[in-house]
């Protein structure tokens, strides 16, 4: 079933999940994205954040409830989604370009299909001057662009994103939130992206979900409403700071309780 | 460059003193050649007896490379099927410590019983003893992968074949190396103990190991040092080669296998 735009993109309805011995680590979500959202998750931690992206990308099943992705469940598909793992996890065995094109081999794509595609995202994320280097010899910085251009070969519509920028500078990291905005105004994937920053999730998000632990359950919904593209200049703006406090604001109440 | 010459030269000087000081011990001390042969007199067993010391160290070479190969195809293969599951794990594990600890020298009678006298004896015999460090190294490189990497995988439907040959072997392999590293000194080992048992009789037949029981049952002192010389060589060239291997496989992209620069 192709994904009209009027179909929603994730269905979360009554989604509770426990590990083990019982621990419920998400005590029932009900959220509903839409095609071309970017929904970020923040909270304290143990409130079930990356729990939600393992659930969307179907690594760990849901212990109650149901979760659909384009109808779909999410096993059936992973297909259309690519997963950003907090580490770059990059193969060191592998040169910078044969990271990139990992997800196409494993899928079969056709080795022309695949030379093409890696020659312009190495180009797209500006790695095509050490596209025959070692990741040991990058960057964080550089280590994530090839985590992302390596999620974006296969051509996602869904992107999954678990603090991808945690590890690096701030410097660092700005500039790649700037960039993941310009890939995703160029290719329009639906993005979910987990968080502690909460001017992170400011800037990069339309919506921004509010986490509050023991168990994880949703606090608060803050709509993202400043236009895109949205450039470093936006957080100076006073849009910006009202929102960050916000957003602030909503966590320290998650936390009270 | 030159700090490598200036390395090389100190490790000259160093074997240098160590002879002087042989020597000098000698000399001191009035050491009878039957106790202590001077260095002198090693290697002039060494030049007289050449012909018959590089046969030996060939069949001891050829014993325990036998073993080492057949112990890294059989290590591998085993250690693959030990990442497949924790329980296969559990239940097999025993055994490679079994094979680790058991006395060879005792049961090198009974593998006699089983295989004729001989070389391929004594190659089961260095197999036998280096096969469960290669076992151990090699499944804790493949069952050490990063949970989110075989999580990658999984994102883009990877098949299990495809999770073993494109992440868990290469992830495996500097770990295989570590276990080879100590595989082949115990090969060697392992073959020259062997060949006290096993070794062939015939004369001018026998590896280092039944050479050097010959010699110094003949009070042979000088030609048994030159024998255990040879032993030290073959040991220092196995692990050569090991390293060798491993630089040439992962100088590219692995930390071990760096360039030390500030040493």
């Amino acid at each position: 079933m192709s994904a009209a735009s009027a179909v929603p993109q994730i269905e979360f309805d009554a989604v509770v999940k426990s590990y083990g011995t019982g621990r419920l680590v998400l005590g029932g979500i009900d959220l509903t994205i839409q095609k071309g959202e970017f929904v970020s998750f923040i909270g304290p931690s143990g409130c079930g954040k990356s729990t939600v992206l393992k659930l969307i990308s179907g690594l760990t099943p849901a212990s109650g409830g149901s979760i659909r992705i384009d109808g779909m469940t999410p096993k059936d598909a992973r297909e259309s989604i690519s997963f950003i793992f907090q580490d770059a996890t990059l193969l060191p065995w592998r040169t910078v370009r044969e990271n990139v094109g990992l997800g196409l081999e494993l899928e079969h794509a056709a080795a022309e299909i695949r030379k093409k595609t890696t020659a312009a995202l190495l180009d797209l994320v500006g790695l095509d001057d050490v596209a025959a280097a070692y990741p040991r010899e990058l960057s964080g910085g550089m280590k994530m662009r090839a985590s992302i251009a390596r999620a974006l070969a296969t051509s996602p519509r869904l992107l999954l994103m678990d603090e991808p920028f945690a590890a690096l500078d701030e410097m660092s990291r700005d500039r790649l939130n700037e960039e993941l905005l310009r890939l995703r105004a160029e290719q329009k994937w639906t993005a979910v992206f987990v968080t502690h920053s909460v001017a992170e999730a400011v800037f990069l998000s339309t919506r921004i979900i509010v986490l509050k632990p023991n168990p994880g359950r949703i606090h608060a919904i803050v709509p993202v409403d400043l236009p895109f593209p949205r450039t470093a200049e936006l957080h100076e703006s006073p849009e910006f700071e009202k929102l960050v406090m916000q957003v602030s604001h909503s966590l320290r109440e998650a936390l009270k309780r | 460059m030159r700090k490598r010459l200036i390395a090389v030269a100190n490790a000259l000087a160093v074997f240098g003193a160590l002879l002087l000081l042989w020597q000098l011990v000698i000399w001191i001390f009035q050491v009878q050649p039957y106790m202590l042969p001077s260095p002198w007199a090693v290697a002039k067993a060494v030049s007289k007896r050449f012909p018959s010391l590089m046969t030996s160290l060939a069949i001891t070479g050829e014993e325990a490379l036998g073993g080492l190969i057949a112990s890294v195809i059989v290590g591998v293969l085993v250690a693959l099927l030990f990442a497949q599951s924790g329980w296969v794990r559990k239940m097999l594990y025993p055994y490679t410590i079994l094979l680790q600890t058991v006395p060879i020298i005792a049961i090198a009678p009974m593998i006699l019983s089983w295989v004729h006298a001989g070389g391929p004896a004594v190659t089961l015999i260095a197999f036998i003893i280096s096969l469960a460090p290669v076992i151990a190294n090699t499944t804790q490189g493949l069952i050490s992968v990063d949970e989110n990497l075989v999580n990658l995988f999984l994102m883009h439907n990877a098949s299990p074949a495809q999770v073993v040959l494109k992440l868990r072997l290469p992830h495996a392999v500097p770990s295989l190396f570590v276990g080879m590293r100590i595989a082949s000194g115990i090969a060697v080992i392992g073959a020259l103990t062997g060949e006290l048992f096993a070794g062939s009789s015939q004369v001018g037949q026998g590896g280092l190991g039944y050479s050097i029981l010959y010699a110094s049952s003949q009070n042979q002192t000088d030609y048994t040092f030159a024998l255990v010389l040879a032993t030290v060589v073959l040991g220092f060239s196995f692990l050569f080669v090991v390293m060798f291997l491993e630089w040439q496989f992962l100088h590219r992209w692995h930390e071990s296998a760096l360039v030390p620069e500030n040493q």
